[in-house]
């Protein structure tokens, strides 16, 4: 890892998530991944980003995954963000067409076993760090208990983890970053986020609307056009749970309360739990 | 001019700004170029037109059984930028 960096930067902390690190170096993005990380599934995830066939997709790293100090550490080159807060600077457009691209690849285009996506891994993981007690908290279980078991006979190439801060402009185009969730799932996943921003009022519609038909316009194949919530309701039941499960968690770990945004989210576990039938109890 | 199928003589007409050759004999009409695309035109104007389409929201714009309703909370029309909360950037 020494040998991609000049001697003379000075490293630049650009994120901090739990135990995830994520340093600048010059032109070099080091991520220090998650205690715990499957080294060999972020290895096959890698050599994915790796492959020419999704350069223009996903953003390729500069070297294979390496251990430092017990850790999981991969090197990428610098992108640049979305600009925050500028409507009218998000990619919607680009970043419909570039799902619906990635999802015409299956496992079979690839040599040897795809790791299946860490989508809903990611969920679970949510809920077992969501601090128990409150009854935002219950509520958010009983929405968690009306979603079905996930169907583990998905072979679709999904991101597992898409929001607009995954995406970063390099080499005159926009590219996926962040591939520890890659892997074979629903690809309704992908969409899941803005869909449940949707759902929980918290997202303009319009937003929603330019997404989602970018994503159909170029042939995205997650979603039916005439009803995409039939594919769309579970993983947006799904990502409601998981968000308002971190916001309960973070609330906690600051000591601070919930934005409206995050209120809204709470909000839309009750709903759930009302509109399903399921979880009433518990 | 003389009719190209009957060779009978033609008469010129001015039909609501339209120039159209109709031939004595076979009553057969002649066309200049853009003629046809005049006459579509009007026919268009003069038709009636078709009652709006119902404003149907297309289908993504729909909320699922347990989805916010517009002006729900208080959520919606407050925020200039509310479509861009953190939510939509960070896992």
């Amino acid at each position: 890892m020494a040998a991609l960096v000049a001697a003379d930067a000075e490293p630049v902390v650009l994120a901090v998530r739990g135990d995830v690190v994520v340093v600048r170096v010059g032109d070099v993005v080091l991520k220090a991944h998650e205690a715990g990380t499957d080294l060999g599934a972020l290895s096959a995830r890698l050599r994915l980003a790796g492959d020419p066939r999704l350069g223009g997709l996903l953003l390729a790293p500069r070297a294979a995954p390496a251990v430092v100090a017990g850790r999981v550490v991969t090197a990428w080159p610098l992108g640049q963000p979305v600009p925050p807060r500028d409507p009218d600077a998000v990619p919607l457009e680009e970043a419909g067409a570039m799902l619906a691209a990635l999802h015409r690849f299956t496992a079979a285009d690839f040599a040897g076993p795809l790791p299946p996506s860490g989508a809903r891994p990611r969920l679970e993981r949510a809920v077992r760090e969501l601090p128990r007690g409150s009854a935002a908290a219950r509520r958010v279980l009983r929405a968690f208990a009306t979603l079905p078991p996930l169907d583990t006979a998905a072979t679709t190439l999904i991101h597992g983890d898409w929001h607009l801060g995954q995406l970063v402009r390099r080499d005159g185009g926009w590219r996926l970053i962040d591939v520890d969730d890659l892997g074979t799932g629903d690809p309704a996943w992908d969409l899941a986020r803005p869909a449940a921003l949707h759902a929980a009022g918290v997202l303009d519609p319009e937003l929603w609307g330019r997404l989602l038909d970018a994503y159909l316009a170029a042939g995205g194949t997650g979603v039916s056009p005439h009803d995409p919530w039939a594919e769309l309701d579970v993983p947006a039941r799904a990502l409601v749970v998981q968000m308002a499960a971190r916001a309960l968690a973070a609330a906690e770990r600051d000591g601070t309360a919930l934005t409206d945004e995050q209120e809204a989210l709470i909000d839309a576990c009750g709903r759930i739990i009302s509109a399903t039938g399921i979880g009433q109890r518990g | 001019m003389q009719c190209p199928k009957c060779h009978a003589n033609m008469r010129t007409y001015d039909r609501m700004g339209v120039h159209i050759e109709q031939c004595d004999g076979c009553r057969g009409v002649f066309l200049d170029y853009g003629e046809l695309e005049a006459i579509t035109r009007l026919e268009t104007q003069m038709a009636v037109p078709p009652p709006p389409p119902p404003a149907a929201p297309a289908p993504g714009y729909a909320q699922p059984g347990w989805g916010a309703q517009p002006h729900y909370g208080g959520h919606y029309g407050h925020r200039k930028h509310r479509g861009l909360g953190g939510l939509f950037f960070s896992s």
